[in-house]
């Protein structure tokens, strides 16, 4: 049900494209005006974001381990897992990152023969994870060359290599493959793992959707719809120089393309596609655990806290402890009597 | 025990497969044998906590203040401000599932909302319907929900039923860690007066006597003296343990639970023999506190400031005693809790500057990773001990003990205390198995009955939750004659016997100082018969 909403939004935002851009002609706002405001909204939305989450200290300092603390010398530390040092942080986040190191680890539990449990590794979301984010980084990277004159030899090659296949003409891109088969695959996966299913909201399907769309429309303009592509940078390059124009003749599946483009920009900053600067932000993984040997200062302090000192402990005890022997640091009253009598 | 069925039936009602319909339509249905006692009036009284009063979960009405709504809400908004992971996890989870079926909970009962993604939905899912606009806009769309008074309920059903073990942050890939997010549920839940009586009395204990038994401390002094009189029988050595004792170098806290009741007694024991062994040998001497005579900190599951408030016990104690460091037992979230709270909450104020980092004059070791909270833990003091020879090991005593490991929840995955308990059992015990690799260290499982949630009338629960470990367990015991499991948590102690009674009942349990005890030989001791259960030793049966 939330998969069908987010679907028909897409769809919904698929037809607003092709009514305004294309039957009403809009092009301009859908060409110039809209992309403006989503690439300021996604940058200004993204920094007060990461400034909202930065505006609140990190109290303690609580990394999770994952592997052996740095104690004596002799016993040998797992020093990017249990990081002790900036350098051992920097590298357990960028494993985190780039490879997603957490999500490699991951398990399936089954249950057999009544009350066994056995837990299987399972790779393929990391697989699926990994290969969506490194092919829509590539998708990202290529489209590059429509926003530069001359375009950066990087770019030039990345292309190349991505396109190293051969396949078809105009040759295949692997990364859109990827990309939509990845995509597919997380979506299949929310719909057919039942407790994936159970947990999935229409903010999940929704991303997903238009991410779809916009590969497919991208894909479609390359290899079936072809739109000129040498119009569709001369408006990008229009974009980037702030000089916009609109040449003829763009087909209307451009303007989709760009539209949708829009929302995801726009829609980013307000969703959880923000973990995308949350990962750099969590304290559980970006902390070095040297907990015991150095002081981590909480900015903040608590308010009218109360403690049961030593003092007050005493006051109520002392006479059962000076009957059990006990040392105390002021003598009852008891005891200082029966020591006047004494005397 | 007696309502819980057996084990095979418990096991077939686990399902893994959730209902289909919406979590947010699922009515939240609080089932006896889950759930743990509300707290009782007056020991949240005597700590002056929040909204103490006789409430009933079963019941309909829950006795709240009026402004409930209010409280909570202006208490999210606080640690929203205070706590950067709050905010950060409350945004980012893309709701993978990685953590899903990780969690024991999960595992042993199939709950749906024991999925720790949906546990932290439940808060989360208010935070976006009261503060995010998207939220507010598009509600349900949004999968944002408004904080009504079935919400609140859910919360204090689940989030007092996560153990705050971390296993899920482990897996996921931002460091998502639902217990964080339970503790701050819970310390919401607290400001409106909902807690329970399996955490909130040991509270209210630990502040008046300093354990969260309740023990006085001539009655503590005398529990550890009858220890000594159970040692002095099967060895002939009696410990002279001291009290209190000023000017002594070390200060020893260990949990209460180790004082108190089987097999943490052995434990304790036997941290009583490696002192009373290391001032006869070296003049090494420890002391012991009536007033700090709690490691365990239950105001770790009640909130910051009561976490603060029980903890400062130990600094303060040992600037009133002149000890120089800190030496801690075998527990769990107390070391999460020194490791990785103390000395930012009660450093400064407390240590006025007389400790030392702890060094230890035996073996010249300086303990430089606990430089700033002066505090070391007892298995890296006696790992060290052992490395530098210097303590006499006979090792056949424990002859008869087939061990395997647990890493106890806190210490493994708050703190990275994995091989140093394993080396001090590898030296005073020769059969050592580890279980499977996806159940221990980091991956390690919980007992089922952490975070304050050891109470009798949960048991069910517990059974459920302690089912992969137990699970691990019953595979080294069928595959290597496993018969003992070992520990470095008094919370595990307490909570695995009755587990493994249930799932596993051929392996009894033991922590890592009660078989150091066994295998330590005194010099003139008299030849033991027994170990420290008085049980006969390998080679003394017959006889
Ligand atoms: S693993 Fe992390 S991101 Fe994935 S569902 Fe769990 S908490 Fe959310
Ligand atoms: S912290 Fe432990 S008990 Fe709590 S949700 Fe995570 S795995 Fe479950």
């Amino acid at each position: 049900m939330k998969a069908l909403y987010s679907l028909f939004l897409v769809f919904a935002l698929v037809l607003i494209a092709l009514l305004g851009a294309g039957a009403a002609g809009w092009q301009y706002a859908f060409g110039v005006v809209i992309p403006y405001v989503a690439a300021v909204v996604f940058v200004v939305g993204f920094c007060l974001r990461v400034v909202k989450w930065a505006r609140s200290p990190v109290p303690f300092r609580i990394p999770t381990t994952c592997g052996q603390q740095k104690s004596l010398p002799w016993i040998p530390q797992a020093k990017i897992e249990n990081p002790s040092s900036t350098g051992g942080v920097i590298v357990r986040m960028l494993l985190e990152i780039l490879f997603f190191r957490s999500l490699f680890r991951n398990t399936k539990v089954e249950m057999y023969d009544g009350p066994k449990v056995r837990y299987t590794s399972s790779k393929w979301l990391w697989l699926g994870g990994l290969a969506f984010h490194y092919a829509f980084l590539v998708v990202f990277l290529r489209h590059m060359r429509l926003f530069t004159e001359p375009i950066p030899w990087p770019i030039g090659m990345l292309e190349t290599l991505d396109t190293i296949l051969q396949i078809g003409a105009p040759t295949l891109y692997m990364s859109d493959l990827v990309l939509v088969a990845a995509a597919s695959y997380l979506f299949l996966r929310r719909v057919v793992v039942p407790q994936i299913r159970f947990i999935s909201q229409a903010a999940d399907y929704f991303p997903l959707f238009l991410i779809l769309a916009i590969a497919l429309s991208g894909i479609s303009m390359r290899y079936f719809t072809k739109v000129s592509i040498i119009d569709v940078k001369v408006l990008t390059m229009g974009l980037v120089t702030f000089h916009p124009v609109i040449p003829d003749g763009i087909g209307p599946i451009f303007f989709v393309h760009l539209f949708l483009v829009s929302v995801l920009l726009v829609y980013f900053p307000l969703s959880k596609l923000m973990h995308m600067g949350g990962v750099f932000m969590s304290p559980t993984r970006n902390l070095a655990n040297t907990n015991r040997a150095v002081r981590h200062v909480n900015p903040w302090k608590f308010e009218n806290v109360h403690y049961h000192t030593y003092d007050e402990y005493e006051d109520e005890f002392r006479e059962k402890m000076i009957e059990a022997d006990l040392p105390v640091d002021k003598e009852g009253p008891e005891s200082a009597e029966e020591g006047a009598s004494n005397v | 025990m007696s309502n819980l069925p057996r084990p095979d039936d418990l096991a077939k009602r686990v399902h893994y497969e959730p209902p289909s319909k919406d979590w947010m339509d699922l009515p939240t249905d609080i089932k006896p044998g889950r759930y743990c006692y509300a707290s009782n009036p007056a020991s949240v009284e005597y700590v002056g906590l929040p909204n103490a009063r006789p409430w009933n979960p079963l019941e309909e009405d829950w006795k709240l203040p009026e402004n409930w709504q209010e409280i909570i809400l202006n208490g999210m908004r606080e640690r929203l401000d205070k706590y950067r992971t709050f905010k950060v996890f409350m945004d980012i989870c893309v709701r993978c599932g990685a953590c899903a079926d990780k969690c024991h909970y999960f595992i042993g009962s199939g709950d749906p909302r024991n999925m720790p993604v949906l546990r932290a939905e439940l808060l989360r899912s208010v935070y976006r319907g009261e503060f995010t606009k998207a939220g507010k806009i598009l509600g349900r769309f949004a999968g944002a929900r408004k904080l009504t008074l079935d919400v609140l309920k859910e919360w204090w059903y689940y989030f007092f039923q996560c153990s705050e073990c971390r296993r899920c942050s482990v897996f996921c890939p931002y460091g998502i860690d639902t217990a964080e997010i339970t503790i701050l549920g819970r310390e919401l839940l607290n400001l409106v007066g909902l807690n329970i009586d399996w955490i909130a009395t040991p509270v209210a204990n630990c502040y008046r006597t300093g354990n969260h038994l309740g023990i006085q401390p001539h009655a503590f002094k005398d529990m550890l003296e009858f220890f000594c009189d159970d040692i002095e029988e099967i060895t002939g050595i009696r410990p002279e343990p001291s009290f209190n004792k000023k000017g002594v170098d070390i200060l020893f806290v260990t949990p209460s639970g180790d004082v108190f009741a089987d097999p943490g007694t052995y434990t304790c024991m036997g941290y009583l023999m490696l002192f009373e062994y290391l001032k006869r040998e070296y003049g090494l001497e420890v002391t012991w506190s009536t007033y700090a005579s709690e490691g365990g900190n239950f105001g770790f599951f009640t909130s910051h400031e009561t976490m603060k408030r029980l903890n400062s016990k130990m600094y303060m104690e040992a600037e009133r005693l002149g000890a120089k460091w800190i030496l801690g037992g075998e527990c769990g979230h107390m070391w999460r809790v020194i490791n990785q709270y103390m000395d930012t909450l009660n450093g400064p104020d407390f240590q006025k500057g007389h400790m030392i980092t702890p060094y230890n004059p035996i073996t010249g070791t300086t303990f430089h990773n606990a430089a700033s909270t002066k505090m070391v833990h007892i298995a890296e003091f006696t790992a060290d001990l052992i490395k530098h020879g210097k303590l006499n090991l006979d090792k056949s005593r424990n002859s008869n003990i087939c061990l395997t490991w647990h890493d106890s929840c806190n210490p493994a995955r708050g703190m990275g205390l994995l091989e140093e308990p394993r080396y001090v059992a590898r030296a005073v015990v020769d059969k050592f198995y580890d279980m499977p690799e996806n159940t221990i260290r980091e991956q390690t499982f919980c007992c089922g009955g952490g975070a304050g949630l050891n109470a009798g009338e949960n048991d069910e629960l517990r059974m459920m939750g302690g089912l992969p470990r137990a699970n691990a367990v019953r595979y080294v015991h069928e595959k290597h004659g496993v018969n003992m499991l070992g520990c470095v948590c008094a919370i595990d102690r307490a909570v695995f016997p009755p587990l493994m009674e249930y799932w596993c009942p051929e392996v009894q349990v033991c922590g890592l100082h009660e078989l150091v005890a066994n295998a330590l030989v005194f010099p003139g001791e008299s030849e033991r018969e027994t170990d420290l259960r008085g049980e006969p030793l390998p080679g003394k049966e017959d006889e």
